[in-house]
């Protein structure tokens, strides 16, 4: 006979367990797992003097026994600044998102939940971001703040101030998309009863906002936030690559493909080892925020 | 129809001052355009005061974006820099259809992008032509043999293809056709640049060269497009109509062409709507690494020397076109579906 008192799955169980019939979403996990292993664990075997340290008679060298990866344009170690590099590209990835996050959802809740004016002028302001491609909006902006901030010291490392303008930068520019997704699900949501029911018990309307609409759109935010920490790492790569993201001697995967291309023939290193570890992060990021979706919010699925 | 039309050009014009405004500002303060002026240093500080003063670069920004709004030929202006305005100024603004002058090279802006434009959209549209062409088989295919093994290796690649950095992928593919092809002893593709000098420019020439660039650009948008375009024929394929044209003995091929293509591909109306305006811009890492002379390339090196009449020239360029490109798009779907309206 069937056991009728099992008790039923939570959302939050039936979720893990779509989460978990998605295999490219469990790989992405694990890939990405590994690659914060590689760089965090990395670090515990090489120390950043040593990523950092340069001697040109030794540089442009093919991998070899001792420089697994090769050196670089003034005789760097590549393995020791992909560890090192990674940190800091993971880290302005996950930075920029949450930069992007806060913006995007307090600019599309204030839109949806209040309408009218306030509308119509967040979602101006939103269009007129969207009509610059962002990769243009990032040189501008970061030509705009190079060198206002100067370089600080965090963890014991040294850090170029390079790297808060590029995480600013970022999310700045990439906040447009999520604000939308938010302003549509406070539309739909604040024309239901149970927030009737909480505007008849006195609930002011910040408290509508974010005890009662935001929760229920947690799921489309987080979506989104995962597919934009891909994102935010390749926009990283790019204003990094064409010399206007993060400085010298702070390494990031996209500032080590600077100049990769003038090297083309004698050294292809420069470009293999980075270039593969930002594209397997943004896979595994991928893999996972499409995993996520399936899981989180099975209505949305394409 | 028409006063839908106006009404929506009515209202791109306050977004297209808030957008030419956020630039103007962020612009002002991007570092020194006297630096590089005319490509020689300005090292005199009273030559750096005089030609500060001629140009305007002395006023407050909102002057300066009047200026550069409205022109100036109805203010006195200090032409001689001497620090007194003494005469009318030459300027039209942007509203009149002038951009003006480089600081860089000190020709008008419109000239400036006219000379790009041309090798921006040559690139660009072969490789939106090869984009669409691609996806669409790619997208149709999977669709329809929905969890073949075609249709997962299409979904893994996919995965890889908007996953991909554009660096990796340029610098990799010049390495593996230029460089080892070179080594190899097989025909292999130019790396950088339109045409051989020596050569001159000709049409195989140019598909010659563009050869890698394009194969960069397209990769990462076929892949995108593909899944979009399976998605939207996945669920078209599910509609009552579909198997209502089953149900009548229509043959296979009919069905899906006629019947579900003209339904799933409304939505790719909107993403090429979306993209079209976006090609004028080019592709600033891939014209970056080929040394293809495009609006990406321009965007850069002028951006290099705060170069703000030119950058702000490409910027509204592209804000325009999107706009009026949106309007397009929303045209076209009456056109496709005549069940959406506007007035």
């Amino acid at each position: 006979m069937t056991n009728f008192t099992k008790p039923a799955f939570s959302p939050t169980q039936l979720a893990i367990r779509r989460f978990c019939r998605h295999k490219m979403a469990v790989f992405g996990l694990f890939l990405l797992a590994a690659l914060v292993v590689y760089v965090v664990g990395g670090s515990l075997v090489f120390s950043e003097e040593y990523a950092n340290y340069n001697d040109t008679s030794i540089r442009l060298q093919l991998p070899s026994s001792e420089h697994p990866f090769g050196t670089d344009v003034v005789g760097r170690d590549i393995l020791a600044r992909t560890i090192y590099g990674g940190q800091i590209s993971l880290t302005i990835g996950f930075a920029a998102v949450m930069v992007s996050v806060c913006v995007g959802t307090l600019i599309g809740a204030f839109a949806g939940y209040y309408g009218g004016m306030v509308d119509g002028i967040l979602m101006r302001f939103t269009e007129a971001m969207l009509n610059i491609p962002q990769l243009f909006l990032l040189i501008v902006a970061s030509k705009y703040l190079a060198d206002k901030i100067h370089n600080f010291r965090a963890f014991g490392r040294e850090f170029s101030g390079s790297v808060i303008v590029i995480v600013v930068i970022i999310g700045l520019t990439s906040w447009m998309y999520l604000a939308r997704i938010v302003r549509s699900r406070f539309l739909s949501l604040k024309e239901q009863e149970f927030i009737t029911a909480a505007h008849c018990i006195g609930t002011t309307n910040p408290g509508i906002i974010f005890r009662h609409i935001l929760p229920n759109s947690v799921a489309q935010i987080t979506v989104a936030a995962t597919l934009g920490v891909a994102n935010a790492i390749l926009a990283e790569a790019y204003a990094s690559f064409l010399g206007f993201g993060v400085r010298q001697p702070t390494a990031t995967w996209g500032n080590m493909l600077e100049d990769a291309n003038r090297y083309l023939e004698s050294a292809p290193q420069l470009w293999i080892f980075p270039g593969l570890l930002i594209l397997l992060t943004a896979l595994s990021i991928n893999f996972l925020g499409d995993g996520l979706r399936d899981a989180l919010d099975p209505r949305m699925r394409i | 129809m028409t006063r839908y039309i106006i009404r929506r050009i009515l209202q791109a014009i306050p977004l297209l001052l808030i957008i030419s405004a956020i630039l103007f500002v962020l612009m002002e303060e991007m570092g020194d355009p006297l630096a590089t002026f005319g490509g020689r240093k300005v090292i005199r500080s009273e030559d750096r005061v005089r030609l500060t003063r001629q140009l305007g670069l002395d006023k407050p920004v909102y002057v300066q974006y009047l200026v550069w709004l409205v022109g100036n030929d109805w203010m006195k202006v200090d032409l001689d820099g001497d620090g007194v305005p003494e005469s009318y100024g030459t300027r039209k603004g942007v509203i009149r259809g002038d951009f003006g002058t480089s600081f860089v090279t000190r020709r008008p802006v419109i000239e400036v992008i006219k000379q790009r434009l041309p090798n921006t959209l040559l690139l660009m549209l072969t490789a939106e032509i090869v984009i669409l062409i691609l996806a669409l088989i790619i997208g149709i295919t999977s669709a329809l043999k929905q969890y073949s093994i075609f249709d997962h290796v299409a979904t893994g690649l996919s995965f890889v293809g908007y996953s991909m950095p554009i660096p990796l992928l340029a610098i990799g593919l010049m390495y593996l056709f230029a460089v080892n092809f070179k080594k190899w002893g097989l025909p292999y593709f130019p790396t950088v640049g339109m045409f051989e000098p020596e050569a001159g420019r000709s049409v195989p020439q140019l598909l010659w060269h563009m050869a890698l660039p394009v194969t960069a650009i397209s990769t990462i948008s076929i892949a995108a497009y593909s899944r979009y375009i399976r998605a939207s024929m996945l669920e078209v394929i599910n509609q009552d109509y579909i198997r209502t044209a089953r149900a009548k003995g229509l043959r296979e091929q009919i069905i899906m062409y006629r019947h579900a293509f003209k339904n799933a591909a409304l939505p790719l109306v909107t993403l090429v709507g979306l993209d079209l305006p976006m090609l004028l811009a080019g592709a600033i890492v891939t014209e970056g690494i080929f040394a293809w002379p495009g609006m990406g390339r321009l965007f850069l090196d002028h951006t290099v020397r705060s170069d703000f009449p030119v950058l702000m020239g490409i910027l509204m360029m592209i804000s325009v076109a999107v706009v009026i490109f949106q309007i397009i798009t929303d045209l076209t779907y009456t056109f496709l579906d005549p069940r959406i309206r506007y007035d």
